[in-house]
């Protein structure tokens, strides 16, 4: 039983390093300057601007379902005045950076794990080595930067929708439009939008490294991408989620 | 630096956890020469392969290409080492996101200053000398195991490397094709004279291509000489891998093809 746990605890460790370390690494290569910028733009690309349609049907609904609850339970008591301003700073605080980022580990978290660990499997990122190419500098810097660079941007278009797809909902819901509106400007701070994609940034940092840590130490064929996989998107969100609690403590 | 092409191997001792690997491995390749390593599967052979690349670091002892230690190397150092050095992996490891020809243009982008034409020139060179000018525009997914095995060899030579090594490169492929990658192995050996060391449970390849084969067995060679050195051995593991090669004799595969 002990001997259980001490392995679990002791693999866990052991993928915190690797972590830590390739966040090293990618530190170290940025502080190089060694910038793979069509590769970078390439990844942006793909993580970001293909997974746009995605984060609008996210960033929509999400917006949908807050105003659908506060309208109604705000109704209720009279008090409409607040709908509006609530959706939009929960949106722009919470909802949009944090289903967002949820969204991309899924779609594009997974993608960068299941790529580097097939490059692995199949001896590709020892070729690259081979070439005298750093696969930090080659694979993992370009990804990592890529999510850094598009979260942010993919959260501002949740936002977006989010707030229209809200505004939708609560007229159905019987709120009156002009009220919606000035009490988003009543109670939204630009700040509010800034903060969350500050978060963002982090965010996409995160589920870069934890994507391609669990890639390039996948192993044993496809089963062992398999896993790569699954765990990269299920340590990111765990992760995303822990990141956003410790964030809000510093921001708000 | 410029690479000579010499790789001495000392007392190479390796495990993976409780597994031991290599249990005391030297050898000694001269510039130029080609030898064979030849053992069944699991004896070491990859593993002992990316010790040279410097993949894998030594428990003990070490591995020299000339006068450098290649797990003691700076990062910058050993690249400078491995751009004269090219592998051909057992199952080519092309970049499955490029075509053929970027594959082969690779190594030259990232470390050579050539004009595009140049270097499209240069491409087109080193996939002539494998036959495989005509897939250029191809991706890797489309090729077959041995048309990626030719691009594989052609990247490899693609920054004119003094080291050559193959991770058994006819595994996996039928006779035709196999026989056809030993003789394009042994016209690159000649035609560049390149060090080459190829690792290999085929012993059709080992024979026509090596000048001198090893044999390992769990971690350790047991003979290590001229390939008729094998015939004259009265090791178990020679005489079994002569038996289940079914030839009699070097040249009994020669006359039947």
């Amino acid at each position: 039983m002990w001997e259980v746990v001490g392995r679990a605890v002791l693999n866990w460790l052991e993928e915190l390093g690797a972590g830590a370390l390739l966040l090293l690494r990618v530190l170290g290569a940025l502080t190089r300057l060694r910038w793979e910028v069509q590769e970078t733009l390439r990844q942006m690309d793909r993580a970001g601007v293909e997974s746009i349609p995605l984060v609008l049907l996210t960033g929509a609904f999400s917006g949908m379902v807050l105003a659908f609850q506060t309208a109604r339970q705000l109704l209720a008591m009279g008090a409409e005045g607040f709908v509006g301003g609530l959706v939009a700073v929960s949106m722009a605080r919470e909802a949009a950076p944090v289903f967002t980022a949820v969204t991309v580990a899924g779609r594009v978290g997974a993608g960068f794990a299941a790529e580097l660990g097939t490059m692995r499997v199949t001896e590709q990122i020892d070729a690259l080595q081979v070439m005298a190419t750093d696969p930090v500098e080659y694979l993992v810097l370009p990804r990592v930067m890529a999510l850094v660079g598009m979260l942010p941007v993919l959260v501002l278009l949740a936002n977006a929708v989010g707030g229209f797809g809200g505004y939708v909902v609560a007229l159905l819901t019987g709120v009156p439009g002009p009220v919606y509106l000035s009490s988003v400007r009543e109670f939204l701070d630009f700040a509010d939008v800034l903060k969350g994609l500050g978060k963002a940034t982090v965010f996409g940092a995160a589920i870069g490294l934890v994507a391609c840590t669990k890639g390039m130490r996948a192993s044993g064929g496809a089963e062992g991408v398999g896993r790569a996989t699954t765990s990269s998107v299920v340590t990111a969100i765990v992760l995303l989620l822990a990141l956003n609690y410790f964030l809000d403590l510093l921001l708000f | 630096m410029i690479l000579e092409g010499r790789i001495t191997l000392t007392d190479l001792h390796k495990s993976f956890g409780t597994q031991v690997v290599l249990r005391g491995v030297s050898l000694m390749v001269e510039p130029g020469e080609s030898v064979a390593i030849l053992g069944p599967s699991g004896a070491g052979k990859s593993v002992l392969l990316k010790h040279v690349v410097g993949l894998l670091h030594p428990d003990r002892g070490e591995v020299r290409i000339d006068g450098h230690v290649v797990h003691a190397l700076r990062d910058r150092e050993l690249a400078a080492l491995r751009m004269q050095m090219g592998m051909v992996f057992q199952g080519s490891a092309l970049l499955d996101s490029l075509t053929v020809g970027e594959n082969v243009a690779f190594p030259l982008r990232r470390h050579r200053r050539m004009e595009e034409h140049t270097l499209q020139e240069k491409v087109l060179e080193k996939l002539k000398l494998v036959g495989m000018e005509g897939a250029k525009d191809r991706m890797p997914a489309d090729l077959s195991g041995g048309m990626r095995k030719r691009v594989g060899i052609a990247r490899a030579l693609a920054l004119e490397p003094r080291i050559l090594l193959y991770d058994e490169p006819t595994a996996g492929l039928d006779p035709v094709t196999a026989r056809a990658v030993d003789e394009l192995i042994l016209r690159v050996q000649r035609q560049t004279g390149t060090t080459t060391v190829l690792v290999t449970h085929d012993l059709v390849t080992a024979f026509r291509v090596a000048q001198r084969i090893a044999v390992l067995e769990e971690g350790r060679f047991v003979l290590v000489g001229p390939p008729q050195a094998l015939w004259e051995s009265d090791h178990p593991l020679v005489l079994e891998f002569l038996r289940a090669s079914s030839l009699s004799t070097p040249g009994g595969e020669e006359g039947r093809r």
